[in-house]
């Protein structure tokens, strides 16, 4: 069996959840994989705590990019957008739960990229490539 | 595969296991098989004779070059301006003032957008681009564009990816000073008609820049038969170092041009009042330069005119066949650019229904095949397909039908991971 693409991949990339498009979204950003120029934009909108009530995607990309953020948006209704922020690259490197080598780690990471820069409302600026990146650092800008 | 022999009476029968022989990057294993390198498109192996001739050099000639009468600053500016006439022959060059060493096809872009553009072009003015044109010859001209206020025109292509010239003869009717253009597309393998290309601009009274990237390791090349005006291409893509490319411009034109960047090298005077500078081709090559990656760069051109530039393409014309046929009996597959056809050259970029371009890529790897998967830097043209990116197999003089085989078997097993 493939690790990579193993069937979990593949289910998510051929039907990925949470994919569409909310109207009137609180929160949306989108973004592309410079590299490839993958695309996806996510929309989110707000219970009245603030909270994730609902969360969509939509775009084109690779399955290690479609998969992920699949996997990513069925974990966060509930959230705050603090608590979004602070989510680490390791919360979807374990939700994919394989290996991703250091040139698929833009696609692994562009969904959470694009979910931060939708809380922060603006380029959430993280170092995303090898190890050392640490996406939670985007969270000092929150006002 | 079967020897092809060369029409070129000074050129030995192509041979392409000796060809192969004389890339030692070919004799190693990826992922526990022979690498199949398809991926000479972004970068082509180094040839041993451009590896060796850069040794010998940092080994025993390596010193300034221009600067000092000592014995090796004497054999290394020899080495060097040897390097250029050698580039100078290769590519049919009347005058070898007339080529500038740089660092990449980018950079000698770049020069001509700053050198010749900012001195030339003005508010209102207007430059011609194609849809198929890679980043580096885009870029500049639209940082050009902004920086004097002149327009941009984009001559569309067809559905198979050849230029419009309907379209491109409308254009230069708004009088454009510049028509830049690529000599093989980087993308669909197309080669377009830059003799007709030249003559329209001409008349229309525009020069003609050409980013010859691809090409020179492609094709036979005869500046004044094409009779265009800038010329720029990269070492590394015709099996010399990186860090070296040279464009190629008319004197005339050259010798009209104000200095790129300023420094060492290329000055007759520098006083507290002010600098005179230099003829070209030493008018810009400010500070010392890739002396050894020129040296390299010469040497594959030697190696590739020693194979005959005619049997080159013969082989590159035969792979891409041989590609285009294989890879249009795979389901769901769909090629850009042309079909198969006597004049088309490679690379084949395509896509597989159901499977991303990076995932393609990520499988092949897996059996020792690398290709490109990307937008390849032509973004304007995956919007005129309406794809964010493709699989690209490119070749070089080295590719064999097998490969373009093991291409195959990785597709199938691609199709079989994803459940197609």
């Amino acid at each position: 069996m493939d690790e990579l693409y193993r069937d979990q991949i593949l289910e998510h990339y051929k039907r990925p959840h949470n994919f569409g498009h909310l109207d009137d979204p609180d929160l949306e950003f989108e973004d592309t994989n410079p590299f490839c120029g993958d695309e996806q934009h996510v929309t989110i909108r707000l219970d009245e705590e603030g909270r994730v009530a609902e969360i969509a995607f939509d775009g084109k990309g690779c399955a290690i990019s479609t998969a992920a953020t699949s996997l990513l948006t069925d974990e966060l209704v509930g959230k705050t957008r603090e608590e979004l922020l602070r989510l680490p690259k390791d919360f979807v490197l374990e939700l994919l739960g394989i290996e991703i080598s250091a040139t698929r780690m833009k696609c692994a990471m562009l969904g959470l990229k694009i979910v931060k820069s939708a809380s922060l409302g603006q380029p959430a600026e993280w170092e995303d490539e090898g190890e050392t990146g640490d996406p939670s650092e985007a969270v000092a800008d929150l006002g | 595969m079967e020897p092809v022999s060369a029409k070129s009476p000074t050129a030995a029968p192509f041979s392409i296991e000796k060809v192969r022989s004389a890339f030692p990057a070919l004799e190693r294993e990826v992922h526990g098989q022979p690498v199949a390198y398809l991926d000479s498109g972004a970068s082509s192996q180094r040839v041993l004779a451009s590896i060796q001739s850069v040794d010998r050099y940092e080994r025993r000639h390596h010193s300034n070059v221009h600067r000092g009468s000592h014995t090796l600053s004497a054999e290394a500016t020899e080495a060097y301006e040897g390097a250029r006439a050698t580039v100078a022959d290769h590519i049919g060059a009347a005058d070898r003032r007339e080529v500038i060493f740089v660092r990449n096809a980018t950079e000698a872009i770049n020069l001509v957008a700053r050198a010749w553009g900012d001195a030339n072009v003005g508010p209102g003015d207007r430059i011609v681009l194609t849809e198929i044109e890679h980043h580096s010859n885009i870029v500049p001209w639209q940082q050009l564009a902004e920086r004097v206020g002149a327009e941009i025109d984009w001559v569309p292509i067809d559905g198979e990816g050849l230029l419009d010239m309907e379209a491109l003869a409308g254009l230069l009717e708004r009088g454009p000073k510049l028509v830049a253009v690529t000599h093989v597309s980087n993308v669909l393998g197309t080669e377009p008609p830059l003799a007709e290309i030249s003559r329209l601009a001409h008349e229309a009274g525009a020069l003609v820049l050409v980013d010859g990237a691809q090409a020179v390791a492609k094709l036979p090349l005869d500046i004044a038969e094409l009779g265009v005006d800038f010329y720029a291409l990269t070492g590394h893509k015709l099996y010399g170092p990186t860090g070296i490319g040279a464009l190629w411009g008319r004197l005339e034109l050259l010798r009209e041009m104000p200095p790129f960047l300023g420094g060492g090298s290329m000055i007759r005077k520098v006083a507290r009042e002010g600098t005179t500078y230099a003829d070209v081709p030493a008018r810009f090559e400010a500070g010392t330069p890739a002396i050894a990656q020129a040296i390299g760069m010469a040497s594959a051109l030697r190696w590739l005119d020693g194979l005959g530039m005619e049997a080159v393409r013969r082989h590159e014309l035969e792979i891409a066949d041989y590609a285009l046929e294989r890879l249009a009996t795979v389901p769901g597959l769909r090629i850009f650019g042309p079909p198969r056809g006597p004049e088309r050259l490679g690379p084949v970029s395509f896509e597989i229904e159901g499977i991303h371009a990076h995932d393609v890529s990520e499988i092949l790897d897996r059996h020792g095949v690398a290709v490109r998967a990307g937008h390849h830097c032509a973004q304007p043209l995956m919007d005129h397909f309406g794809i964010a990116a493709t699989a690209r197999a490119s070749f070089g003089v080295y590719t064999t039908t097998e490969e373009i085989d093991r291409l195959l078997d990785g597709l199938e097993d691609a199709r079989k991971v994803f459940g197609l």
